[in-house]
């Protein structure tokens, strides 16, 4: 193989900026991350991207590929027509730091105002017991790798900066999810969804599910299941009561 | 002069990963303030990309285990280099470490009755890995990450403020540590770390400094670690005048990815094969049958039978090959490709599709299934994958003491993790890091903490002076003034050739000599080293300041690698080929004199005879000197 691809790459700061053209080569079994490593060491030295693992496995990479937000070390260059010019955009619903690398610290705030794990008290180190089917659910959500990249589609937030104050979007939604479903949390987390983090500002639309790399379904196992719990205890707290203890007996299974 | 962020801490701990945030939660609960710095995003250390699982003698899936046994099999994995005490603290508290995880919020795979599922891992006698699929640094990077954000909204419940006891600062690195004090009274002050979004410089005071910066193999061109590998760590202890440990051992994984060439390196987690996979050569033999070792003959299985029925029967059936510790499984993948027996891309095959149904494979591998999918249009559920050596872990690391993990000859400075020496010898086990980082990092946390209560008690706070930062200041600055030089990253890349090519997993002296003499002239090029852009995000000069630690401890490598004449774990000599129980009790303690490396040989301390009564006399003869066993039983007797 071996040719020169057309990339235009965003460059530039929170002021301003515009797109770059480039011709890179492009070798058998390239990845777009692997070309733009190859622009910064040949031809821009001073290109800002964030990248960890090159293996889809600690989210840093995350960029908007010919408009779709995407992971850029899991975009192979044979998806693309050696005659397509690639364009490579920085995530749009953060601020930009520079060229291609976010300001993502929204998330990490409002992951911290997630109330933490509560196991019950008293239980200790070493006595926790769970079935491998009471803890699938949970599981699942923990895959997530903070890509950030449903973060930065759901559309409450990409396109409605005024909307962040108060909804903090499918992953930190998501995380709230994951705690309720853990066999042996203890705290009651719907009021904090619904009130604290802006559930119903999710409308169920799945486009986070769409992009998520880990391939979690995000609205159907997390958010929608949020919401119907969401939903029964305004409506039926003795159920609510009856599905904790019903989750304590794994205590002592 | 720019004006310079300034903040004060007790303890300021250097690294995110799992040793870095679990030291940190340590110092925290002892009462301690402590700052949390990395290079990369929070939740985005190396630690995140572990596979396997973490190593701790629990005894859930087999309970003849116990910490007696992770021992014997951590010296063994080591061959005997390892300093015992670490080994020994590291095996006895692991499965209190993973609990705690468990406590705060992992959700490990459980086994039938409802405990933490543990697999079979190279060189652990029994089911030994607790695991979540095969993203297992995921499952504990992100419950150390939720701990640390749990103890912060502790902190706001009682302070109002999230950040009152630990604050993280992440994509700011650390470029110096200062010292301060004279003769006995030498000891850490602080750190200068910058921004890397911003460029901007800040000032750390601290009475004490944790290391838990991982590893070095970014300086090897084939290699399954990040850029962020670049070993400051071990420099900058080396720099503050600590020592490193036994620098020529480093851990060349048996399978990385050979194949598309943008992945090579890219790592391929040995669960694969505790779940079954075997490896072939062109001619479809199991070829690690051909492999196995003097000293584990009695430990493995000699025919493809047997070790098949330990998939079923482990307690009856010897282990296969394919399980034995990574230094031999690497070489024996080296000599296949060698003899012209190898896969079409230069590695050989390892084949799961065989053994275990596709639904199975996916959830035990899902982003290995995944990774190769992807990345290689490869389906491990219907067809081989191709795999070959990768540089991927070091063994050797800065000096310090096994209960502690105070650096040796650096008052106030700890290291632990990858960073820190002496735990895993000549070899490290898989699932023996992640352990390790908890183990060690929350001695670190504590021990520092306790040397900040006496620094304190003693009046010694800790001061940065104006000169020390500006001259620390004018050193990162340096990079900018020059206007003709050459890029950082053509001079990363002829290192990280000469690496790999001189000093890797098959060494002979002129080879490495030649490294020598090579990084010598990587380090006159680098005194004429050229940075264009400005100071944000600018990672052309992030890398011009990760250049001369990457250069320091690749010399470190090369020196201990053409000293020690012998062949053990992930040393070996083609000039040496043999282990040789002389060299055994040494370790090789590097430091800086001047602007050189000076080398010294300093024995390994011998194993108590207590600990030495876990193994056979016979088995302690292959390694040890008649001399040292002697000694061993008249201690006993
Ligand atoms: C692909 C892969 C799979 C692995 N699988 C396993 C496994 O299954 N089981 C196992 O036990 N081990 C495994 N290992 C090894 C293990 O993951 C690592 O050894 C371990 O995670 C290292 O942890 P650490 O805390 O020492 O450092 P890391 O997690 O690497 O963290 C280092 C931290 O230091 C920071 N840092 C470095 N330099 C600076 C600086 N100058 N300034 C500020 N911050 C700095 C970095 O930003 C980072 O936050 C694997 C390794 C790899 C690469
Ligand atoms: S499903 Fe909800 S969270 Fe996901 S993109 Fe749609 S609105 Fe956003
Ligand atoms: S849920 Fe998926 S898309 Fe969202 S941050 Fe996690 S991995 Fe990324
Ligand atoms: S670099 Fe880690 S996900 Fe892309």
């Amino acid at each position: 193989m071996g040719y020169k691809a057309k990339f235009k790459i965003w460059r530039g700061d929170n002021g301003d900026g515009e797109l770059v053209d480039y011709a890179v080569e492009v070798n058998e079994g390239e990845v777009v991350l692997d070309v733009l490593h190859r622009v910064q060491a040949e031809q821009a030295n001073d290109l800002a991207i964030r990248w960890n693992c090159k293996a889809g496995k600690c989210g840093s990479c995350s960029a908007e590929v010919n408009g779709k937000p995407r992971l850029m070390c899991m975009t192979r260059m044979n998806t693309f027509e050696e005659t397509d010019t690639i364009t490579v955009t920085p995530l749009r619903a953060f601020p930009v730091i520079r060229d291609l690398v976010t300001d993502v610290s929204f998330n990490y705030e409002k992951a911290r105002e997630v109330p933490a794990f509560s196991p019950p008290v008293g239980l200790k180190p070493g006595e926790f017991r769970m079935e491998q089917d009471d803890v699938q659910r949970s599981q699942e959500f923990r895959k997530c790798i903070e890509c950030f990249l449903c973060q930065n589609t759901c559309h409450a937030v990409r396109d409605h900066e005024e909307n962040k104050q108060y909804f903090a979007g499918p992953r930190v939604l998501m995380r709230v999810a994951e705690l309720d479903m853990h066999p042996l949390d203890t705290l009651d987390r719907k009021k904090t969804a619904q009130d604290d983090l802006g559930l119903g500002y999710c409308n169920i639309t799945k486009c986070c599910t769409e992009v998520c790399p880990e391939h979690i379904k995000i609205t159907d196992n997390a958010l929608i299941p949020l919401k119907e719990r969401v939903a029964d205890v305004k409506y039926d707290p003795v159920r609510w009561l009856g599905s904790k203890i019903g989750v304590r007996k794994s205590d002592n299974a | 002069m720019e004006e310079i962020e300034r903040y004060r801490f007790d303890v300021v701990v250097i690294g995110a990963g799992g040793a870095g945030l679990r030291a940190a939660v340590e110092a925290r609960a002892n009462g301690k303030s402590a700052a949390i710095l990395s290079k990369s995003l929070f939740g985005k250390a190396h630690t995140v990309m572990a596979e396997g699982g973490i190593a701790a003698s629990m005894g859930n899936v087999n309970d003849r285990d116990n910490w007696q046994v992770h021992f014997g099999d951590t010296m063994r994995g080591g061959k005997f280099l390892n300093h015992y005490r670490m080994a020994e603290l590291h095996a006895k508290e692991a499965p209190e470490r993973v609990w705690e995880l468990e406590a705060w919020g992992a959700l490990f795979d459980r086994t039938k009755d409802g405990k933490i599922s543990q697999r079979n891992f190279g060189g652990h006698e029994y089911p030994r890995l607790a695991h979540v699929g095969d993203r297992t640094g995921l499952e504990m990077i992100r419950t150390l990450q939720q701990r640390i954000v749990g103890l912060q909204q502790e902190d706001k419940k009682a302070t109002g403020d999230y950040e009152a006891g630990l604050k993280v600062f992440a994509e700011c690195s650390v470029t110096k540590i200062f010292m301060t004090g004279e003769g006995d009274d030498r000891r850490v002050s602080g750190v200068l770390a910058y921004w890397r979004p911003s460029g901007k410089f800040v000032l750390f005071e601290s009475e004490a400094v944790i290391l838990a910066t991982g590893g070095v193999g970014k300086s090897f061109k084939v290699t399954s670690n990040s850029w962020e590998y670049t070993g400051d760590g071990h420099a900058m202890a080396l720099e503050s005048g600590g020592s490193l440990v036994n620098m020529e051992f480093l851990q060349f994984h048996p399978t990385g990815m050979v194949w598309p060439p943008s992945v090579k390196g890219i790592l391929v987690t040995e669960s694969v094969r505790g779940d079954g996979g075997v490896l072939t050569n062109s001619e479809g033999r199991r070829f690690m049958f051909d492999y196995i070792p003097a000293v584990f003959k009695d430990k493995y299985a000699t025919t493809e039978e047997e070790a098949d029925r330990w998939y079923t029967d482990p307690d009856n059936n010897k282990r296969p090959p394919e399980l034995l510790p990574r230094d031999e499984v690497a070489r024996a993948i080296n000599s296949e490709v060698k003899a012209g027996r190898g896969s079409p891309h230069g590695g050989v095959f390892l084949d799961v599709s065989k053994r275990l149904p596709a639904d199975v494979i996916k959830a035990k591998l899902p982003s290995m299934w995944h990774q190769f999918k992807e990345l290689a249009d490869v389906d491990i559920t219907l067809e081989p994958m191709e795999v070959g050596p990768t540089c991927h872990y070091v063994m050797g690391g800065v000096e310090v003491d096994p209960d502690t993990q105070a650096a040796v000859g650096v008052t106030g400075l700890f290291a632990a993790g990858e960073v820190g020496g002496g735990l895993h010898g000549s070899n490290r086990l898989g699932g023996n890091s992640l352990s390790d980082l908890l183990v060690f990092g929350r001695r670190a946390g504590l021990y520092a903490a306790e040397y900040v209560d006496a620094a304190k008690a003693a009046g010694k706070t800790a001061s940065v002076s104006e000169a020390d930062l500006q001259e620390a200041i004018d050193w990162a600055l340096a990079p900018f003034t020059n206007e003709n030089g050459e890029s950082p990253y053509a001079i990363q890349f002829d290192l990280q050739d000469t690496m790999n090519a001189l000093v890797g997993i098959i060494r002979t002296a002129s080879e490495v000599q030649e490294a020598l003499t090579k990084i010598e002239s990587l380090k006159v090029r680098m005194g004429n080293m050229k940075v264009v852009g400005g100071r944000e995000y600018n990672p052309g000069w992030h890398l011009a300041l990760d250049l001369p630690k990457q250069l320091l401890v690749s010399q470190c490598i090369a020196l201990a690698a053409l000293t020690r004449e012998e062949s053990r774990g992930g040393h070996t000599r083609d000039d040496f080929p043999e282990m040789s129980s002389e060299w055994r009790k040494v370790n090789l303690i590097e430091r800086l004199d001047g602007d050189s490396v000076a080398i010294v040989r300093q024995p390994l301390p011998l194993m108590t005879a207590e600990l030495a009564t876990l193994f056979d006399t016979s088995e302690l003869g292959k390694y040890m000197t008649q001399e040292e066993i002697d000694s061993l039983v008249q201690r006993t007797s």
